[in-house]
């Protein structure tokens, strides 16, 4: 299964402040030791919201919104997205992620985890065949 | 933290670090079961001890000092009980403060900072060509994947049992003929790395052929095997078929939603929704058989597959498929890896790209292989090229006579359903 480690926005990366070479270290060991363990998936950090843009959708009609947003911390402003066996090991390596703003200053990471695509596809006839088996499995019981 | 909670935490953290954790007993004492053993009791520490202490704020580093105290006080012993055989007159006191601190110090010096090179050799050594393929497959989930004998046995639909007494028995076969714990040198290099990969393509094939209804650790075994190439390939970035395997499984694995229909059954490659097939996983095999050619590894034969599936990867639709690139590296595959299956592959690609005429040149010259006789794929392929030729009663014949060969009942629903298609007018 696979999660998404996300680093809540600052005001300082919505100012597109460099981290400092030690966070950058830190980051990057970790992120190695991550591909190491053969978890790793992508990594990407995101520039300030000032270089984007929102597309709002309302009575129909869209809306072009350039960016920077106000509501910085519902922002994020990088993500690390890992395959692991279980929902334990994701939480594992979240507790391993370096403090994302460098020790000291506050800041948020949050996980999620990402829909596979047998989730939202409720797939009848697999659930079908694993009744057949198990009824069948019971009757030689 | 729940009593509960902390164990969970104590499992995943075990997962992460157990290989790194064996290994680095391994290196020690020499021996991997007797590693695995130290390994173990490193656990039990953790065990009872992280749930009153609490989690450590760096776990893997706590248990690698466990084990290596573990294994350093065995050794101790070990050098102790030899000695008092040898000379046992001799001062203990002395023995103890000189002879044996010296010697374990040494070692646990040596042993400083090369955990990767540690996993390495744990690799190398749980895919031993001593040992059966099936031992070897057991043994790296067990040592390197960090699976238990119970999610093995239930991933190969074997007794538990059966599978203790592998591991037990690979242990012990390493154990008896002195297997250095070590990486191959140059000369033996590609003969044992082909063992290392032979194993986790197995390991992952086996999860590939998992069907609806199976136990959810089948599946699971593409996920390992390709962790577990993930981690080979970091260890030997140099090697260009690592990276062709790890290519070759990523993109596989690209296509797992796209395998089966509704109903679970199998959909041809050709005939697959690509709106299904995984992106990111596409993206990742092309990035990592870039890395393969980059290294001159274009010609390996796990390149070679790797740039085989590639090609389907890159067409967004059946019908822009580049065939003649498939042919020219099934024709480069013969070279490196012949075998029957790669030529009646070879045999579809040239009848896509120059026609049903030209793949049936090449079918009829395999008709004589014996090691085809019982494979349904050739009366299958040969069929569908005498249905493109338009020769329908023996298309016919040929999917009625594959039907009636495999074991798989959802192929041979596939297969009647063509022979039945087949005998409809145009």
């Amino acid at each position: 299964m696979r999660f998404m480690m996300i680093v809540r926005a600052t005001p300082d990366t919505e100012a597109g402040a460099m981290p400092e070479a030690s966070l950058i270290a830190a980051m990057t060991s970790y992120h190695e030791e991550l591909a190491k363990a053969g978890v790793l998936l992508d990594a990407a950090g995101l520039q300030p919201s000032a270089k984007g843009w929102r597309i709002h959708h309302g009575n129909g009609r869209r809306r072009i919104v350039d960016g920077p947003f106000a509501e910085t911390k519902e922002l994020i402003a990088g993500y690390t997205l890992i395959q692991v066996r279980d929902r334990e090991e994701a939480m594992e390596w979240a507790r391993r992620f370096p403090a994302p703003m460098g020790e000291g200053t506050d800041a948020v990471l949050e996980v999620r985890q990402l829909y596979e695509s047998c989730d939202f596809e409720p797939n009848h006839g697999v659930e079908r065949l694993r009744e057949t088996q198990a009824s069948s499995t019971s009757a030689q019981a | 933290m729940s009593r509960e909670a902390t164990h969970r935490a104590i499992e995943a953290v075990w997962r992460i670090e157990s290989a790194k954790v064996i290994a680095h007993a391994a290196r020690l004492v020499r021996d991997v079961g007797l590693a695995e053993e130290l390994a173990q009791d490193t656990l039990v520490t953790a065990l009872e001890r992280w749930p009153v202490d609490g989690l450590p704020d760096n776990p893997g580093a706590w248990l690698m000092a466990a084990v290596k105290n573990r294994a350093l006080d065995r050794l101790r012993q070990d050098a102790l009980h030899a000695r008092k055989h040898e000379e046992l007159g001799a001062d203990m006191d002395a023995l103890q403060s000189h002879v044996v601190p010296d010697f374990v110090d040494a070692l646990a010096e040596a042993s400083e900072d090369d955990i990767g090179d540690d996993l390495l050799r744990l690799v190398f050594t749980a895919c031993h060509p001593l040992l059966s393929t099936d031992a070897r497959v057991a043994l790296t989930l067990r040592l390197i994947g960090g699976l238990t004998t119970d999610e093995i046995a239930r991933a190969f639909l074997t007794p538990e049992k059966t599978i203790a007494q592998r591991i037990v028995r690979a242990k012990r076969t390493l154990s008896e003929a002195r297997v250095p714990f070590e990486v191959p040198r140059a000369a033996e290099l590609p003969a044992r790395l082909a063992s290392v990969l032979e194993v986790l393509y197995l390991v992952f094939n086996e999860g590939y052929s998992a069907t609806a209804g199976d136990d959810w650790m089948r599946p699971a075994l593409c996920a390992e095997a390709l962790r577990m190439g993930r981690v080979v390939a970091g260890l030997m970035p140099h090697e260009s078929e690592v990276l062709g395997l790890v290519a070759l499984m990523e993109i596989q694995a690209s296509r797992t939603q796209a395998r089966t229909d509704a109903e679970g059954r199998p959909v041809l490659l050709m005939d697959q929704d690509r709106s299904r097939w995984d992106p990111l996983l596409i993206r990742r095999g092309l990035d990592a058989l870039a890395r393969a050619e980059a290294l001159g590894g274009a010609r390996g034969p796990y390149a070679l597959q790797a740039a085989l599936a590639a090609c389907h990867a890159r067409a967004r639709r059946a019908e822009e498929t580049d065939w003649e690139q498939i042919v020219a590296l099934y024709d480069a595959l013969a070279v490196v890896a012949p075998s029957p299956v790669v030529e009646i592959n070879r045999a579809v690609a040239v009848g896509m790209a120059f026609g049903p005429e030209a793949g049936l040149d090449i079918v009829d010259a395999l008709a004589a292989e014996p090691a085809l006789a019982s494979y349904h794929w050739l009366p299958s392929v040969r069929g569908d090229l005498l249905a493109k030729l338009g020769r329908v009663d023996e298309a016919r014949a040929e999917f009625e006579r594959a039907a009636g060969m495999t074991r798989n009942a959802r192929e041979r629903e596939l297969l009647t359903a063509r022979a039945r298609a087949v005998a409809a007018p145009p």
